[in-house]
């Protein structure tokens, strides 16, 4: 895996970095998932690069976790529930340590370590096999309920795409969480306005997410989903056991830090190729 | 068998801090006891039974032993690709209980009957698949599910069902067939509540001078292949017997096996409802004449195949 010029390796950076390096951090991970896509011929590059902000914030500023004991009862619980976009996970977990940045280099092939969207207990650090839309949430609401029965204080953030949001079963979720005051519990919508295959928007009904959020008893704000520092100050933990769960609606753009893949749903499927990958460095190494 | 069931997970839960009961808002005051003595561990999950299953999910990945309870087209059909992710693909260990499975809830229409369901979950990986006969088999089957390790379901009908038991089978275990009488002629093979009508059936058939084994067969899968093994052996006819349709059932388990495995000289005959609802406006005792599952119409078939 290369990476940008002059720039930190992903893994030498800590929790808690300052913000300067947290957007370095998000270059060097986004150059990762673009080299990804094109040794491995995965698609799914621009819902990855539009929740590489996210997963910085979570990652190195909200998440309690320890590679060493990633089985702790009392870690923080993630979950990437749009698991189409698991090398901007894989690409997080191993900067964090969970595993050698070398199995990056193994995704999606056979005999390596990297499922294309992550397969139950794949690798250390992801806690779900996710791929099938609308499934995070539900197990997450299990997870912060776990918590609460046996009085730990972890808490447990669920990440899902907007066209993830056409599953009933968000909503039958959403219904859970407020009800049981899952206070514990955050959902953070990568909020790109591309589905597979149409504008989100358009394909059914989502606007406004926020007011249906709130209206389902979240928490509900709105962000610039790649605004790190506000990501980090929407992730920092509240303290309530019990209370409204809170929804993160993080306005992103799909393909975002490339500038010839934003905003443009061919990337949903699109692999790009060796010239391109070099266009990629050239405009993340100078954002 | 639902209020068996209550008791029993209610006793196993005060003894084991790990079990959760989820209910798909139903059972109104079944589980008062349970809600008083395990305040924190039981939680009704409302009418969202994907919601339900993955929930589930989250509580075993964190050490419980959860238990999803509604009825049993509801808690099966309705959510079978959150089953077959969040539940066999990882392995874990929840069980699924369908209450009012088959045709117990016939009067409500077939929106309410679940005679397709063992076909559909005894397809998944990992899947252990129960169908216990009385409230003595419920008992005896779900303590041994909290010693799975991976996920189980469980169909039981609703209440009032005969005991066929005399006594608590503590012995019974998953993945085990229980002979209930002895007989030369053939063996009837009973997967869940038609265990009753099997043993009018043997008493039947034995005044006419054909004696007929009676064996409970609880478990589904894994099939108890020992016990199929020697029926076969023994036996000219063997009958599987189950409220489910006669496609991916009990029967179709064993007509599986019986391919895999050829047995020489003997013949097998499944009994179930057809490969079709049922339209009419009747109760389960009608609905199971409607569909030849009474004692005389298993009688007459099998005195037709044997020509005696």
């Amino acid at each position: 895996m290369n990476t940008l010029p002059n720039s930190a390796r992903p893994s030498t950076i800590p929790f808690g970095a300052p913000n300067e390096q947290l957007a370095n951090l998000a270059a060097q991970l986004r150059y990762q998932v673009v080299q990804m896509s094109h040794r491995s011929g995965a698609p799914h590059l621009g819902s990855s690069l539009s929740c590489i902000d996210i997963m910085v914030a979570a990652y190195w500023s909200a998440l309690r976790i320890d590679p060493a004991e990633s089985g702790h009862p009392g870690r923080d619980r993630f979950i990437l529930s749009k698991g189409h976009a698991a090398p901007a996970l894989y690409t997080a977990l191993a900067a964090r340590g969970f595993f050698p940045e070398a199995w990056l280099d193994t995704f999606a092939t056979h005999g390596g370590h990297l499922a294309e969207q992550p397969a139950p207990h794949v690798v250390p650090g992801v806690e779900l096999a996710t791929g099938s839309l609308g499934h995070g949430l539900p197990v997450g609401c299990g997870l912060a309920l776990a918590g609460r029965i046996q009085n730990l204080d972890y808490r447990t953030l669920i990440v899902l795409s907007d066209g993830e949001c056409n599953e009933g079963s968000v909503w039958e979720a959403a219904l859970f969480a407020s009800a049981k005051q899952l206070g514990r519990l955050t959902v953070v919508i990568d909020y790109n306005k591309w589905q597979a295959t149409g504008r989100s928007d358009e394909v059914l009904g989502l606007a406004s997410l926020r007011d249906k959020w709130s209206a389902f008893g979240w928490d509900a704000i709105e962000l610039d989903g790649h605004n790190i520092p506000a990501l980090a100050a929407a992730l920092a933990p509240r303290g309530e056991a019990t209370g409204r769960p809170r929804a993160i609606i993080a306005h992103t753009i799909k393909g975002k830090g490339v500038p010839f893949m934003e905003d443009d749903n061919n990337w949903h499927y699109r692999i790009p190729t060796l010239e391109e990958v070099t266009q990629a460095a050239q405009h993340l190494q100078t954002p | 068998m639902r209020n068996a069931f209550a008791k029993a997970i209610t006793e196993l839960a005060v003894a084991d801090e790990r079990i959760v009961l989820l209910s798909g808002d139903i059972g109104n005051r079944l589980f008062d006891e349970f809600k008083e003595r395990c305040p924190d561990r039981f939680h009704n999950c409302g009418v969202a039974e994907a919601n339900m299953i993955g929930v589930a999910a989250g509580l075993a990945l964190c050490g419980f032993r959860p238990v999803c309870y509604t009825i049993a087209p509801f808690v099966t059909y309705r959510c079978i690709e959150q089953i077959r992710v969040d539940l066999c693909y990882h392995n874990l260990p929840v069980t699924i209980v369908g209450t009012g499975a088959g045709l117990a809830y016939a009067s409500l229409g077939a929106t309410h009957h679940s005679c397709e369901e063992v076909g559909m979950l005894r397809l998944l990986p990992e899947m252990t698949v129960l169908t216990p006969a009385d409230a003595v088999e419920v008992r005896a089957l779900l303590a041994d599910c909290f010693k799975l390790t991976g996920p189980a379901y469980m169909r039981i009908g609703k209440k009032g069902e005969p005991l066929v038991h005399p006594a608590p089978l503590a012995d019974l275990a998953i993945g085990q067939a229980r002979s209930l009488r002895p007989g030369t002629d053939l063996s009837l093979l009973v997967s869940g509540v038609l265990l009753p009508i099997a043993l009018q059936v043997a008493d039947t058939l034995a005044a006419c001078g054909i004696k007929a084994e009676v064996i409970s067969f609880p478990t589904v899968k894994p099939l108890d292949v020992q016990t199929l093994q020697r029926c076969f052996a023994a036996y000219p006819l063997v009958v599987t017997m189950e409220e489910h349709s006669v496609l991916g059932g009990f029967g179709s388990a064993v007509a599986e096996w019986l391919a895999d495995y050829p047995q020489p000289s003997s013949r097998l005959l499944r009994l179930g409802s057809p490969d079709q609802f049922y339209h009419e406006i009747g109760d389960q005792d009608e609905a199971r004449e409607h569909f030849g599952l009474t004692a005389p119409a298993i009688t007459q078939r099998i005195r037709t195949v044997l020509n005696r």
